[in-house]
């Protein structure tokens, strides 16, 4: 393809339920994955907790789509930042996180971390570098 | 729309997908395949267990690029390609066997 390829950023901000943005972010981001994009999804604010280890949405009238942030891997999508001070502000640290995973096929399927834990410095650069950013 | 098996019936939305997944029963499967014109081996079986896990596990129907690659991880490389998985599901091996599975449409599928 003649088309240089774009670097996308979902940038999600808020708790996983409650709203739809959670779900709907995690939807586009799977049906982009089709497309020759360098996809990135970043966590922010509330939005760490949508990758919080044990949710149960058995109260609520939500499907718990949690899981599904473990299918990522799967669709070639591989880079997921959290931002380090969110966690804090939060009382959380990365083991209160799922752990995401990708196997990487070009290193005889050996399984990496998905998950970087970034600074709000960090953060700033790796978006600055982007193409397209969306945010939900 | 709905489909009819051993005298009950089951509730599908205008593409034909089971509205309820929780109804999913195998004679759903045979009879959405008895309307496509085909008849469901082994072979299909696999397929559309594996579809039901993957959903199990992951509360998603899988696109048909990873599908074909997770088939051919785990089915083995002679039926993880799409030559493989169309000459099985003639309509599409996301479309059609997520149907006969009782998933919805898959993610990503356009």
């Amino acid at each position: 393809m003649s088309e240089k390829i774009k670097k996308f950023m979902y940038l999600n901000r808020r708790a996983p339920y409650g709203t739809i943005y959670a779900w709907e972010s995690l939807e586009v981001v799977l049906i982009g994955a089709a497309f020759d994009q360098d996809v990135s999804l970043a966590f922010i604010g509330d939005g760490v907790y949508q990758l919080l280890e044990g949710q149960d949405t058995s109260e609520s009238d939500m499907k718990n789509f949690s899981t599904t942030y473990k299918a990522l891997g799967d669709y070639d999508v591989t880079k997921l930042y959290v931002e380090k001070e969110s966690l804090e502000e939060r009382g959380l640290t990365l083991d209160d996180l799922m752990p995401l995973t990708w196997e990487d096929e070009d290193d005889d399927w050996a399984e990496k971390d998905s998950i970087r834990l970034v600074s709000r410095a960090e953060l700033a650069d790796v978006l600055d570098d982007q193409d397209v950013i969306y945010s939900f | 729309m709905a489909i009819e098996a051993n005298g009950k019936v089951y509730e599908t939305d205008e593409e034909g997908y089971l509205v309820t997944l929780a109804d999913w029963e195998p004679v759903v499967a045979e009879e959405m395949a008895k309307e496509d014109d085909l008849e469901l081996t082994d072979e299909h079986w696999d397929i559309i267990n594996f579809l039901r896990e993957y959903y199990e596990e992951y509360q998603i129907a899988p696109a048909v690029r990873v599908l074909t690659k997770a088939v051919g991880k785990k089915l083995g490389k002679e039926k993880g390609n799409s030559k493989y998985l169309y000459g099985l599901f003639p309509y599409g091996p996301g479309k059609q066997a997520c149907r006969f599975a009782g998933l919805p449409k898959p993610t990503g599928c356009i």
